[in-house]
């Protein structure tokens, strides 16, 4: 079972958090004004690394609130988890 | 002579307190501390079950988990009965009963022996080769046949009695396994007040020290340093010693399982004591000590009862007193089995020894044995064994320089002790996804690269010598609390090395006799070799064909010599063959400790309404709605569900009904931009809707499709209350939450629960204002003061009130919000007023049906998450000219307009008898070839009292261009004549919520 860093509560264990998938896939502005391959794209297409993912969690049996946090997808390792809204950590200068 | 072959001394048993076990209903006599598998042999039991495919006699093999063959049935009476337990891990205790298993009649007699007469069918694959035809026999002779005799033991048949526990702790470093390695790991982590569990499956802690009689550490004798260790750990107060205990699950973020035994080692256990405890251990650092199991050789007959590991039966003499035979043969390829010898000879027994090795490469050790007056055969292999239910010979022959085997014989013997080398225990390395590398001076693989915070010590890391054991527990446990500290210990001298040999020379194809890789599989040499030749080469394949490692043992003993065998005819090395994944549990769990306290009442939480003990008082039946208990119907004397419902459906619509909608979700939406923020959630669009008025709208998923229904009313321009189903509610609020917190985080809008909040009372019929107007302060009734889809504030019975004009019946109807704790005092204050009109209190069944004649569709009925608004008529429901909001722009995705998409329809049977079965399938001609073409399915179906014939709800490719169209239902004996029709069969206009 995975060990969350929830932002806002600290460590808590997986069973109390909701996976929302890919984070920073933002929702577009005006979606009436755009094709249905490129809505297709936002709805439907994920990546999926081996390695650092960028994923959206919510705290859902603790604040409910929801953060985003980057996870090894082959180590099961977080390396971050951060506030919604706040800008994907860089690895690099880490 | 009661237990003969209980040695005059020795051993760790205390012979003070002597137990009698039941072994097939006959009396074993036993001392404390002892094992069942160490009771049955100082008792001269060898022959304690058959196996799994051939019904052959086995013996005990092991003294520990890794035991393929000694399995048993434990009985301690009612329903503590437990099949498959290791006879060599189970702890005597008085009174105790254990069977053997996998025989009938009895052990000794058993019919299902024949299998082993017809050894040459029952090869690798045998059930893939044998039951593919005809296809008609697989349901009524095969699979029964194969059901019957698959399968070892016998589950029990009455509840478990028995409470479990679960637990839940954090440490700075756990170690698992206590033996030299993990004792000196917890004196190295324990400095300082780190906190520290010490984990041992075994009743007693030391492992290998246990049966390490003679040795020495540090100048005291072995067991002394055990004790003196012991002690110490336990007088540091931040040590937590867990005898007893498996540590069975390694998992993500050094999350442990462990499973303490906690009663089965008493003869009366305390009622109040959990038989087991389940730890979820968190833990900062781990170091796995988990030791390393020793292999067998692979030889014809190598099964017979008699024949076990030579460090086994060097631990029955040593740990037990318990000698395993009076005439001991031990075969090996390596050094350990010669310190089993020369204690087997300083027990006074009669001992030879037959080393694969040539004299050249074991002279050291070999000399040392021959002058303790032992015989010693190197350069010999193993040819076969002899003897029926007891191993009497040992077929032996000197191997020749080129292989091949000179002149055969048998040396006379009761017990034979195997050592093929050794397999460090690395299952909870690799279940925590560190990498095993392969160490080809040991044959075996070893923890490589980690990838949790886990460090291994000793024989589990492919370290054998007693000093280097202690060595590297001490800088493991070091290391886990991070220090550097190196220490020296003076450890006895260890007889290491061995040469690996896949199958014993002499014994290769053509094979005289099986030679068992999986003792508990029966798994032959042979059998893994039919597989590679007939195309399974990848390990895994291997393995799941010939299913070596897969019986409750998981191969502990078996799957080096399988892999060994696989690599050796693929003529790869192992390395590039790999190995077969470990997966928990390490050894078997009890579902008791897994399942814990959540059974019964305890297993799912119950939610009920405030109106719940009413409809309890008045003999409601109830169905589960998630986790709410909501009454289904109720039924008047003598009445069964179909005549209470008709009964309550036409009471509704003649007089009166009264429902409890506690359950439904209630969600109450705040803020200045609360009516902007809805409008973005549902198809409706909310700014312009006035405060006191309602409209029923939908969710969608982003994709489209319908995730949810309900009324969204205004209560005040910045205050609006909305309802979900009963199903939907924390979906729906979590749905709202996302969008609110990371799509829209600037706008001003709070969501809260209220569901618990308000009992919500639904008044529906031709007399509900009738009914409802005296009870009702502050609120007029009219038509015109409240229509249709209005809500006003006011009281009911003296309490607050959100009183809703809705209906889910079409009648005129009511939905009284009144705080949850006034819920029973409106509820029956209601009741009694409506007595003079009739009014009848209605389940969910009636409300199904009411809906259902006015074509109202149900999320999860209707719907199933690819259904849109207008599949089900609801595009009106759609505001044309908003803005965007959730799902909008999916309605126009390719296949969301195509004009093949199913649309709901009615349908009535042609014999207007037939109530259809939810889920049934529609076709055009029940006479076409199958696959048949279907053509849609119905999705709520019921006998309508109102109507007074069956309707049936469907989603029907282009069904609103089929009004009229005669069609065919399946139904569990054929097809039955349907007819399409509008979903509404009663009051097509919607007249009658005006009253």
């Amino acid at each position: 079972m995975l060990l969350i860093a929830c932002p806002y509560c600290g460590s808590r264990p997986e069973i109390e958090f909701r996976c929302g998938g890919e984070a920073h896939i933002a929702r577009p502005t005006d979606p009436a004004s755009i094709g249905d391959a490129e809505w297709a794209q936002y709805l439907f297409y994920r990546t999926n690394p081996k390695g650092v993912h960028a994923e959206r969690w919510l705290h859902a049996h603790g604040c409910q609130r929801w953060f985003n946090g980057l996870r090894d997808t082959a180590s099961d390792r977080i390396v971050a988890t951060y506030a919604m809204g706040a800008p994907r950590p860089d690895l690099r200068k880490a | 002579m009661a237990q003969p072959f209980r040695l005059a001394e020795g051993g760790r048993i205390d012979r003070a307190r002597p137990i009698a076990l039941g072994f097939n209903g006959r009396p074993v006599e036993a001392y404390a501390g002892d094992t069942v598998a160490s009771a049955l042999l100082a008792n001269g039991i060898h022959f304690v079950g058959r196996s799994f495919k051939y019904h052959r006699p086995r013996g005990i093999f092991s003294h520990g988990v890794e035991e393929p063959n000694a399995l048993l049935w434990v009985y301690r009476g009612g329903g503590r009965a437990d099949p498959n337990n290791r006879a060599s891990s189970i702890e005597a205790v008085e009174g105790l009963s254990v069977h053997s298993q996998n025989h009938w009649p009895s052990l000794g007699l058993d019919v299902g022996a024949i299998n082993d007469g017809l050894a040459l069918l029952l090869v690798a694959g045998f059930y893939y080769k044998t039951f593919m035809w005809p296809r008609s026999f697989w349901d009524k002779l095969y699979e029964p046949w194969i059901r019957a005799a698959a399968g070892l033991g016998r589950a029990p048949n009455v509840a478990d009695p028995d409470r479990y526990q679960h637990s839940h702790a954090h440490c700075d470093v756990l170690i698992v396994g206590a033996g030299p390695a993990g004792l000196a790991a917890a004196l190295a982590a324990s400095q300082g007040g780190k906190r520290v569990i010490l984990a041992d499956e075994q009743a007693e802690m030391g492992g290998s020290l246990l049966h390490e009689a003679a040795g020495s550490i540090d100048g005291k004798s072995a067991w002394g340093w055990l004790a003196d260790t012991l002690a110490a750990l336990s007088a540091r107060g931040t040590v937590t010693l867990l005898p007893r205990t498996t540590a069975f699950g390694y998992y993500n973020h050094n999350h442990i399982g462990l499973v303490q035994r906690l009663a089965d080692h008493l003869p009366h256990p305390h009622p109040d004591l959990p038989r087991e405890r389940l730890w979820q251990v968190r833990a900062a650092e781990v170091v796995l000590a988990t030791g390393a199991h020793e292999r067998g050789l692979v030889f014809a007959g190598n099964d017979r009862p008699g024949i076990m590991l030579a460090e086994s039966v060097r631990a029955y003499v040593n740990r037990y007193g318990v000698a395993p035979g009076r005439r001991v043969v031990i075969a090996t390829s390596g050094a350990s089995a010669y310190s089993a010898a020369a204690d087997l000879k300083k027990a006074a027994l009669e001992v030879s020894l037959v080393d694969l090795r040539a004299e050249t490469d074991c002279a050291a050790e070999a000399e040392v044995l021959r002058a303790s007056g032992c015989e010693v055969l190197t350069g010999h292999t193993v040819l076969g064994s002899r003897g029926r239910r007891r191993v009497s010979g040992l077929i032996v022959a000197p191997v020749g320089a080129s292989g091949a085997f000179a002149s055969a014989r048998t040396l006379a013997c009761d017990c034979v002790g195997l050592s093929g080398g050794w397999t460090p225990a690395v299952h909870l390395f690799s279940q925590s996804r560190g990498r095993l590398r392969f160490d080809a001076a040991i044959d075996a693989f070893v923890p490589g690269e980690g990838v949790q915070a886990v460090r291994s010590a000793g024989a589990a890391n492919g370290t054998y010598r007693l000093s280097e054991c202690l060595e590297e527990g001490w800088a493991a446990g070091a290391g886990a609390i991070g220090l550097s500290s190196a220490r020296t210990f003076a450890g006895s001298a260890s007889r290491t090395g061995f040469r690996p040999v896949r199958i014993m020379p002499g014994c290769e194809a053509p094979r005289r006799g099986r030679a068992f890789v999986d003792l508990q599989n029966d798994v032959t040499a042979g059998d893994i070799e039919l597989a590679v030749r007939e195309g399974f080469e990848p390990i895994e394949h291997v393995k799941r064909y010939t299913t070596t490692g897969m019986a409750t043992d998981q191969g502990k003993t078996a799957n080096m010599a399988a892999l060994g065998l696989v690599a050796e005819t693929l003529r790869k090395p192992i390395p590039e063959v790999g190995t077969t994944t470990f997966r928990p549990p390490y050894t078997p769990v009890t579902f008791g400790a897994l399942a814990g306290a959540a059974r019964g009442t305890l297993l799912d939480p119950v939610r009920t309404t405030p109106v719940h003990d009413w409809a309890v008082a008045h003999g409601a039946v109830f169905e589960d709605v998630g986790l709410w208990k909501r009454a289904r119907y109720f039924p008047r004397d003598g009445e069964d569900m179909h005549a209470a419902v008709a009964r309550e459906c036409l009471a509704v619509r003649t007089n009166a009904g009264l429902l409890d909608a506690s359950t439904l979700g209630k969600i109450e939406v705040v803020g200045p931009d609360a009516a902007e923020f809805l409008s973005r959630i549902y198809t409706g669009a909310f700014s312009r809707l006035e405060p006191g008025r309602c409209r029923y709208s939908l969710i969608l998923r982003e994709d489209g499709y319908i995730l949810d229904d309900g009324v969204v009313a205004r209560i005040a321009p910045d205050r609006f209350h909305v309802t979900t189903t009963t199903g939907g509610a924390s979906r729906v609020l979590q749905h709202m939450e996302d969008y609110l917190q990371t799509e829209w985080p600037q706008l001003r809008v709070y969501l809260t629960s209220i569901t618990e909040q308000f009992a919500t009372l639904a008044l529906q019929g031709p007399k509900a204002r009738d009914i409802l107007a005296p009870l009702v302060e502050g609120i007029d009734l009219s038509d015109a003061a409240l229509p249709h889809m209005a809500v006003r504030m006011g009281h009911v019975c003296g309490v607050r009130c959100r009183l809703f004009r809705v209906s889910f019946t079409g009648e005129l109807g009511y939905e009284m919000n009144v705080p949850s704790g006034h819920g029973p005092a409106v509820w029956e204050a209601l009741i009694e007023r409506g007595k003079t009109f009739g009014l009848t209190p209605y389940g969910t069944e009636a409300m199904h049906v009411l809906r259902a004649e006015m074509g109202f569709i149900i999320v999860g009925q209707e719907t199933d998450g690819t259904v849109t608004p207008d599949d089900v008529g609801l595009a009106r429901l759609v505001a044309k000219a908003k803005g965007d909001f959730v799902g909008g722009r999916s309605l126009r995705r390719p296949d969301l307009v195509s004009p093949r998409r199913k649309q709901r329809v009615g349908l009535l049977t042609e014999d207007s008898r037939t109530v259809l079965d939810e889920g049934a399938q529609l076709v055009a001609d029940p006479d076409q070839p199958t696959p048949m073409r279907m053509l849609g399915h119905v999705t709520s179906s019921y006998w309508s009292a109102n109507c007074g014939h069956p309707i049936a709800l469907a989603l029907l490719e282009l069904g609103r261009s089929m009004l009229g169209r005669r069609l065919h239902a399946t139904t569990p004996e054929g097809f039955t004549e349907v007819r399409v029709c509008a979903p509404e069969f009663l009051d097509r206009r919607g007249e009658r919520v005006d009253g």
